[in-house]
């Protein structure tokens, strides 16, 4: 049909087949493209947004508030990457220990169902967690697990005290923010691991391997790159949470490694949306300069996120 | 009751003996029957492979040599449902008896296979020692270099990488790809070397390599090697046995083994004449 479009003494005619297989490329190629474009404006139109709202803070008048924006956002900044990387830290050996039973050691039936719930478990809109944690896994904390943490380890800086009652702690908030990215690093590293070439198991097995052995020789380093990735997305998903940690955390404005007492250093996005309602002016671009500090510290975590995946020899590439 | 009962017993205590006596691993293999489920994939094989020789398997596609060969070091049960009714020995213990342990069967029995598969991830060096480093954690650095330089040469791949050991496996053409899966498996002195069909992925000049390599390796080693070529298994082998299978469905068993020479030039059965002559698929 482009051959009628093809003015005279144009391109030569070309067999039907071929023009139909590169329009198909062609469009196909365009889409791609415009997708790609499109992925990038977004974020370009992001960053800009935050940028020229965030603007103001910098250049107001030192008296219009009573700190420094630096003194304002440091625990807010130290409390995210304190949540989210006591959350990974909870997280990462239980997805991983998960995904390897369910790859490797759970019988068909069970490693089906097991993995149906943890899908399922990602699905779950982060309010729910967030009520969850503060009408159940605080009191269950606050009752059982901080009076305890205190008297017998309270010589760590972590578990000083005094022990929340409410349980509206970081150790709590980041509790339920491990459960949140549990799903979808455990999903991750379960393919990675399903997808490991037979022809490396048997390798390993072949020279006496046990199962444990094989797991650490062929799996654990063919997943691992992917397991970082779902690790980073985890950690993303983490830092960026805002509703959960809104309601279980009870804030101050402190930078603290104890986390089981009731003066905890908030996050930015749960600050963000604590804030935003009853703020108005400076406020406004305060807080969406906070934020611009986490589009920030989020892309700081993928490029190192992916110095880490890429270093060593990638397993995938055998 | 039977002749053929008592042939292969006291064929069990020859080889208790000669082991004994250093004379090597000779493998009895009696009435061995080999499922995949409940598919009964390889029937009734009884053999006797030599110590310190080269015994070559052959036989249609789809007869069940993999599957025999992977009987041979209990790597046939890694896949799911997979079992085995009979007996392996060698040096006169049932591979297959009650409380063998499989992963300590497979540290005896080394295997190497039809696609070379060295851990990507992991440096030539240390895909040497990844099966030493299983046995023994701690082995200090001299050793380690000890063990990787013999091992390589010992695989007749020293020269062609001493210069950049510490570079991925991966890199290395086919052929010392698969030379260094049999540098691997030697590195941990196994007595048998099991090959299911090692240079069917390679040139001919890496082909011609592996063929001197295992003339050099059957001094020390047992080693039984699969193949579909059977100029190849005349080249390498004193015995051969002849696999076949009657049709799709039905299971694999041996037609005959005899000395590799009376095989191709006077079998016995006109099933291995058919096939050793071309004229069977
Ligand atoms: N993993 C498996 N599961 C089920 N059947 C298998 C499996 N591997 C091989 N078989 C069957 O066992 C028989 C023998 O196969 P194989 O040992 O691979 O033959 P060969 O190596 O002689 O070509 C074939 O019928 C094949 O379909
Ligand atoms: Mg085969």
């Amino acid at each position: 049909m482009t051959i009628t479009d093809t003015p005279p003494g144009g391109d030569t005619v070309v067999a039907p087949t071929e023009t139909t297989s590169k329009l198909g490329d062609r469009i196909f190629g365009g889409i791609s493209l415009g997708a790609g474009i499109l992925i990038l404006v977004t974020l370009a139109a992001v960053a800009l947004f935050l940028f020229v709202e965030a603007w103001p803070t910098f250049g107001a008048d030192p008296g219009e508030f009573n700190e420094s924006f630096v003194s304002y956002v440091a625990p807010l900044l130290f409390g995210t990457i304190w949540a989210a990387s006591l959350a990974l830290l909870m997280a990462l050996p239980l997805a991983v220990g998960v995904a390897l039973f369910i790859s490797h050691y759970a019988p068909k039936r069970i490693a089906v169902t097991l993995g149906y719930f943890i899908d399922l478990l990602a699905a779950i809109p982060s309010v729910v967690f967030g009520l969850w944690g503060i009408a159940v896994l605080a009191p269950i904390l606050s009752r059982s697990v901080y009076p305890w943490l205190e008297d017998n380890l309270g010589f760590l800086p972590f578990f000083a005290g005094p022990a929340s009652t409410s349980g509206r702690t970081m150790m709590t908030a980041a509790v339920v923010l491990a459960v949140m990215i549990l799903p979808i690093i455990t999903a991750i590293s379960r393919e990675v691991f399903l997808q490991t070439p037979r022809l490396h198991e048997e390798a390993s097995l072949a020279l006496g391997a046990t199962k444990w052995e094989m797991i650490q020789q062929a799996v654990l380093p063919y997943g691992r790159s992917g397991v970082i990735s779902g690790a980073m997305l985890g950690l993303g998903r983490a830092l960026g949470e805002t509703m959960a940690v809104a309601i279980i955390l009870s804030p101050a404005n402190i930078i603290t490694v104890n986390v089981i007492s009731n003066q905890n250093p908030n996050t930015i996005a749960a600050n963000i949306a604590l804030k935003f309602p009853e703020s108005a002016g400076l406020s406004v671009n305060r807080l969406i300069a906070t934020g611009l500090v986490l589009f920030f510290v989020t892309f700081v975590v993928n490029a190192l996120a992916r110095r880490i995946a890429n270093s060593g020899f990638s397993g995938a590439d055998g | 009751m039977t002749e053929s009962v008592d042939t292969p017993i006291s064929d069990v205590a020859v080889a208790a003996l000669d082991a004994e006596i250093g004379l090597g691993n000779r493998i009895v293999v009696e009435n061995l029957n080999i499922y995949y489920g409940d598919f009964l994939a390889v029937r009734d094989v009884n053999m006797v492979i030599e110590p310190r020789s080269v015994t070559a398997l052959i036989g249609p596609s789809g007869c069940g040599k993999s599957t025999f060969i992977r009987s041979l070091n209990r790597m046939h049960e890694v896949i799911d449902g997979a079992r085995v009714e009979g007996s392996v020995y060698v040096d006169g213990e049932d591979l297959y008896g009650p409380g063998v342990d499989p992963v300590a069967v497979r540290r005896k029995v080394g295997m190497v296979f039809q696609r070379p598969n060295p851990f990507p991830t992991m440096s030539i060096a240390d895909n040497v020692l990844a099966g030493k480093r299983l046995n023994s954690r701690r082995i200090n650095k001299s050793e380690a270099e000890d063990l990787v330089e013999k091992s390589l040469r010992g695989a007749n791949l020293w020269e062609e990488v001493k210069d950049r050991l510490d570079k991925p496996g991966s890199g290395l053409s086919g052929g010392q790809q698969q030379r260094l899966c049999i540098a691997r498996a030697i590195a941990v002195e196994p007595e048998i070397l099991l090959m299911d069909e090692p240079c069917s992925a390679l040139d001919p000049i890496s082909t011609l390599a592996i063929e001197q390599l295992m003339n050099e390796l059957k001094s020390t080693y047992t080693i039984v090697i699969v193949t579909h070529n059977m100029q190849q298994a005349a080249r390498v082998s004193s015995r051969t046995a002849f696999f076949t299978i009657d049709g799709t469905g039905q299971p694999g068993y041996v037609v005959e083994m005899d000395d590799t020479d009376v095989m191709f030039s006077n079998p016995k059965q006109q099933s291995t004449i058919d096939y050793v002559t071309g004229r069977f698929g």
